[in-house]
């Protein structure tokens, strides 16, 4: 029986087949993106409102809506993209690997993040917070009366270290019980095994839409932290970063001057204002300076929509998550949005 | 050789390849972290652990954690794996087929399911933390786990530690004596209960000399939990449970077979000298038996080491899971790995060297 | 006084008791041989009578079968819920894969099932054993990858529930059994530093669990390759799988290598053979037949070990249920979906290892009839 010759047939076909589906280059990064035809955005494997596929199985969210604006402003079209859906311990080894262009994936932007994993953070998508969900029941007001109770965080996330320097900071008790899946978390969560669950404001309004009685949960008042959320990139490719960065301002601008899906076209005919023809491509070509063509704004705010389109669409009052603008409005209303002069 | 040398430059191809990787990628490199503040908390521990503390205290308290549902699950998977394992030989049929259904199922459905399982039953049938059952006086079972009383530490109970060992070896030396004296003389006190009436008798002194301290911390129902005394969350139980059954189902059959190897003519000459069943087997095939049954026991005593690995799936603590936690927090996944395989390795060495040195006192010695 | 007065008369010789037979009296001698033995039957009689209706009742009787989870909801826990299999089966045993096309992870693995049970009898142990073996796995990625003959791609992150259970159990299997084979002859090499080297892998890689050589594939493997080179997760975690198994294989490879009587190696010698030709033609062979019982034991447990990828967010059968158990409405019903997974893991599992049972018994025979040839 000659099995070392046959087995090493069979291991070689083995390993081909495997190999086969998934090697690519990727050498810089807006040259690989048009050579593969579409850009390939990390995202959260479900967070609703930020990242999440509906019943059709469409993504939808509005860390959605800023890989759809890059893949309109580069490759011409907002569905040119491919979603990979990450955990929260393989987001940041995807985007160092080069598996993924773009991490979208409602992370915050720290320090330690930004210096020393070998990526870089292109802007902020969400203002947020962190804050605490607590069953209706336990009659809980506020977070400094959860003296004794057990809170559930996520492991390797900005939130563990947070609720560990806040119930510090107020000496305040409590046990933590530590998962590594959002699953986990929640599933313990609404089973009752804790009694608080801490994370980002937003994630816990979206993980009490995946509940069968929302209603019996509350989200308490107190912020106790800042959790800017934004997209990013690896470190070292300077164009790609300022396209990518670029792509979110642009949608910013857009809202700032008043355009919509709607009215991108007859504002693009029919408008006076040199900033508005800019952003649509009728005016001065900024695209050019990016190493993109002179409709890559026009294309965002037209196939994607400015912010406020994608905030209403995902996260507003109309959805069932319900969130306020909040911090997240414009900074000529009172918000912490500003986009720097697209010219 | 060409093989040899094939290996050392793939070797040195990847070593290459790493680090031109962690450069590109300005990730740090370097044992350096370890110092540096954790910023995250753990649930349970037996070390004294903040999130203020370092790293490596982090690390430490892990492998506290594994050592403590390792070491506890070999104990209990041990006895429950020898007594199912004796259960499959017995004569009574129910017996026998009751406990061959458990090594069945037990031996043929993955750990990882097995422990979800658990873990769902503890979270979600049991009741909630502020309404927990009673199982007994200050004995508590609840979502948020089992909780019992335990004594406050005084001088008393560190004097009847430290008379624990002294204790045990009278007994031991009061056994020994007895037993050269039937073997001089043919007959003697059989001192079996005195011995562990004086093994018991030495930590009792110590604990009155100490002041008999009689004070204990009692768990109690607060607005949310129970809080107070030994708690053992249900993390750490579904844990154990989950090991412990699936441990003993594989000891069960090293044991079946390990009496089983001892030739039936040793069972025979001994009800042939009178001996009961149960002596039979104490005295005469037990032993031969465990000469065939340590080195598979061995294995499974490393292998429940490693499969206590999984906490990392119910959240759990292990040193695995907060490895998981460092490795998200700060990226350097090479050192983070390299700690948690050196602890793996570790604990097999010492195991590995501790049933060796049982073995070979086990170990046949061919006249 | 007569000598012989004390003597007993030889009597005619006498019927051996008659042996215990009927049911009677082996309930009498099985069950209540002894009071500590009927006190066991008592109780355990007594709680089996409690727990056994109790539990088949709530297994079935009054039990909702069709996906209604308006039923279901109603039934309070007061029966099994089939329905959350009937409803989910399908996400449960093949994942996230497109719905339309689920009848091709179907079809490959009922393939794999077909040839496994084909070459289960030792009469089938031929030449084109190998390379049917080859084109099964071939036919199995063909089809679950599609991209040819008219079939559309679906990309390795959608393969999931028992077809990838299936497929790293193989892959991870065969390309063990080469990598296995090389270990065991370094082991026994005489050059010592292939004989450390060897020993060192082995040790090492039975001494870790096999939570941290998935790890090492997810973290590590992409800091390995060069830059610009990518692999597929699952073609990571199949070759750390390989790596893990391969040392356990080594092992079993050793037994089998040292179960062979020195004769075979000297003889060969004697004949002027080589050293590899010897390993190719007279030991390999010998060695590898003694130990398929062990192989099986083997794919048993690389079988039970694949559940493990379920941390590495790999959506095997294990990870398939807990992603059907996310849904809000029936995350109740876990007791019957892990009974449901439960029960596939253990028919596979059990059937494996009667197989080897059956296996062993059978080729202890062959092995002896050599040496009564030889006599």
């Amino acid at each position: 029986m000659e099995l070392s010759r046959r087995t090493a047939v069979s291991l070689a076909l083995a390993l081909a087949a495997i190999a086969l589906p998934a090697t690519a280059l990727a050498g810089k990064t807006l040259d690989a993106v048009k050579q593969r035809g579409e850009v390939v955005c990390g995202v959260n494997t479900s967070a609703p409102g930020f990242s999440a596929t509906d019943s059709q199985g469409r993504w939808k969210g509005l860390d959605v809506d800023v890989c759809r604006a890059v893949a309109a402003a580069v490759l011409g079209s907002a569905e040119k993209v491919k979603f990979v859906p990450l955990n929260s311990q393989q987001r940041f080894a995807a985007l160092q690997a080069g598996e993924i262009d773009i991490l979208s994936r409602n992370t915050t932007w720290t320090l330690t993040r930004d210096a020393s994993l070998g990526i870089v953070f292109t802007g902020i998508d969400y203002f947020d917070g962190q804050g605490f969900m607590v069953p209706k029941k336990l009659k809980v007001e506020s977070a400094k009366k959860l003296g004794g109770a057990t809170v559930c965080v996520q492991a390797g996330t900005t939130s563990e270290k947070n609720v560990a320097d806040y119930f510090l900071a107020n000496g305040i008790k409590y046990k933590s019980v530590v998962f590594d899946t959002a699953e986990a978390i929640q599933s313990a969560f609404f089973s009752g095994r804790c009694q608080a669950y801490t994370t980002d404001m937003s994630d816990l309004a979206g993980a009490r839409t995946k509940t069968a009685k929302p209603q019996d949960y509350v989200i308490l008042p107190e912020v106790i932290s800042k959790e800017p959320l934004g997209p990013s990139v690896r470190r070292g490719d300077d164009e790609w970063f300022a396209i990518v960065k670029w792509a979110l301002y642009a949608m910013i601008e857009a809202e700032e001057d008043g355009i919509t899906q709607a009215n991108a076209d007859q504002l693009k005919a029919e408008s006076k204002d040199p900033g508005v023809q800019r952003m649509l491509g009728a005016g001065d070509d900024t695209g050019k300076l990016l190493g993109l063509d002179k409709d890559w704004s026009y294309r965002i705010a037209k196939q994607v929509g400015n912010y406020g389109e994608s905030f209403e669409a995902n996260l507003g009052p109309k959805t069932p998550l319900g969130l306020p603008r909040g911090a997240n409005k414009l900074w000529s209303k009172g918000g912490l949005l500003y986009a720097p002069p697209v010219r | 050789m060409a093989l040899l040398g094939g290996l050392a430059l793939a070797g040195a191809l990847l070593w290459r390849n790493t680090r031109q990787n962690l450069a590109a990628r300005q990730i740090r490199s370097g044992f350096g972290f370890l110092g540096q503040t954790a910023g995250f908390d753990i649930g349970e521990g037996l070390v004294p652990y903040a999130p203020t503390d370092t790293y490596l205290l982090a690390f430490a308290a892990g492998v506290a954690n594994t050592l403590r549902v390792a070491v506890v699950g070999i104990v209990l998977a041990t006895v429950l794996g020898t007594l199912v394992g004796l259960g499959r030989l017995s004569r009574n049929a129910l017996v026998r087929w009751l406990c061959t259904g458990y090594v069945e199922v037990l031996r043929n459905v993955p750990l990882i399911i097995q422990l979800f399982a658990w873990y769902l039953v503890a979270t979600e049938i049991l009741p909630e933390a502020a309404s927990p059952i009673e199982l007994a006086p200050h004995v508590y079972l609840s979502k948020g786990g089992l909780q019992f009383p335990h004594p406050v530490w005084a001088r008393g109970w560190a004097w009847a530690l430290a008379a624990v060992p002294p204790g045990l070896a009278a007994a031991w030396a009061l056994v020994r004596w007895a037993r050269a004296r039937r073997g001089r003389t043919g007959h003697g006190p059989r001192l079996g209960w005195a011995a562990v009436l004086l093994a018991f008798a030495f930590p009792l002194a110590g604990w009155l000399a100490g002041g008999a301290p009689r004070a204990f911390e009692l768990p109690e129902v607060t607005r949310f939990n129970v809080s107070g005394g030994v708690s053992l969350t249900p993390e750490f139980l579904a844990l154990l449970v989950g090991l412990v059954t699936f441990t003993a189902a594989f000891i069960a059959e090293i044991v079946r077979s390990g009496v089983l190897a001892v030739p039936h003519g040793q069972a025979e000459a001994a009800a042939a000298l009178g001996l009961a069943p149960r002596q039979a087997m104490r005295l005469v095939i037990l032993p031969q038996a465990l000469r065939v049954i340590v080195p598979p026991l061995t294995s499974q005593f490393l292998n429940l080491t490693k499969n206590s690995s999984l906490a990392v799936a119910i959240g759990y603590p292990d040193v695995v899971s907060i490895a998981n936690t460092a490795i998200n927090q700060n990226g350097q996944a090479l050192e983070c790995i390299v700690v948690i395989m050196s602890v793996y390795l570790t604990i097999n060495l010492v195991t590995a060297l501790g049933m060796g040195w049982y073995n070979r006192r086990v170990a046949l010695v061919e006249g | 006084m007569d000598p012989k007065a004390s003597l007993p008369e030889p009597g005619a010789a006498r019927e051996p008791p008659p042996a215990p037979a009927g049911p009677l009296s082996w309930i009498r001698r099985s069950l209540f041989s002894s009071v500590p033995s009927a006190l066991a039957t008592l109780l355990l009689a007594a709680a089996l009578f409690r727990a056994l209706p109790a539990a088949v009742g709530w297994l079935f009787t009054g039990a909702v079968w069709a996906p209604d989870y308006e039923a279901c909801r109603r039934l309070e826990y007061r029966a099994a819920c089939w329905g959350f299999v009937a409803e989910k089966h399908r996400l449960v045993l093949f994942g996230r894969y497109p719905w339309a096309e689920q009848w091709r992870p179907l079809v490959a693995t009922l393939l794999v099932v077909a040839a496994l049970a084909a070459s289960a009898h030792p009469r089938c142990w031929r030449r084109w054993l190998l390379p049917a073996w080859a084109g099964v796995l071939a036919a199995f990625f063909l089809l679950v990858r599609g991209g040819a003959l008219g079939l559309s791609y679906v990309e390795p992150g959608l393969w999931g529930g028992l077809p990838l259970t299936v497929l790293l159990t193989l892959v991870g299997v065969s390309a063990s059994i080469p990598l296995g084979v090389v270990l065991a002859l370094g082991r026994r090499s005489r050059l010592p530093v292939a004989r450390g080297a060897a020993a060192l892998y082995i040790e090492m890689a039975r001494g870790v669990p096999l939570i941290t050589v998935l790890f090492v594939a997810s973290f590590l493997f992409p800091l390995l390759l060069p830059q610009g080179l990518r692999l597929d997760v699952l073609a990571r975690v199949a070759i750390g799988i390989t790596l893990f198994q391969a040392a356990y294989m080594a092992e079993v490879v050793r037994g089998g290598l040292q179960g062979l009587p020195k004769g075979q190696t000297e003889a060969a010698a004697s004949l002027g053979l080589g050293w590899w030709q010897t390993q190719r033609r007279v030991v390999l062979p010998q060695a590898l037949v003694l130990v398929i019982p062990s192989f099986v034991n083997s794919l048993l447990s690389t079988f039970m070990d694949t559940s493990l990828v379920t941390v590495v967010s790999m959506y095997d059968l294990t990870g398939a249920l807990r992603l059907a158990l996310g849904d809000p409405q029936w995350r109740n019903f876990f007791i019957e979906g892990y009974l449901f997974v439960g029960a596939v893991y253990f028919v596979c599992c059990l059937a494996m290892s009667r197989y080897s049972h059956w296996l062993e018994r059978r080729l202890g025979r062959w092995a002896r009839r050599p040496e009564a040839s030889a006599a």
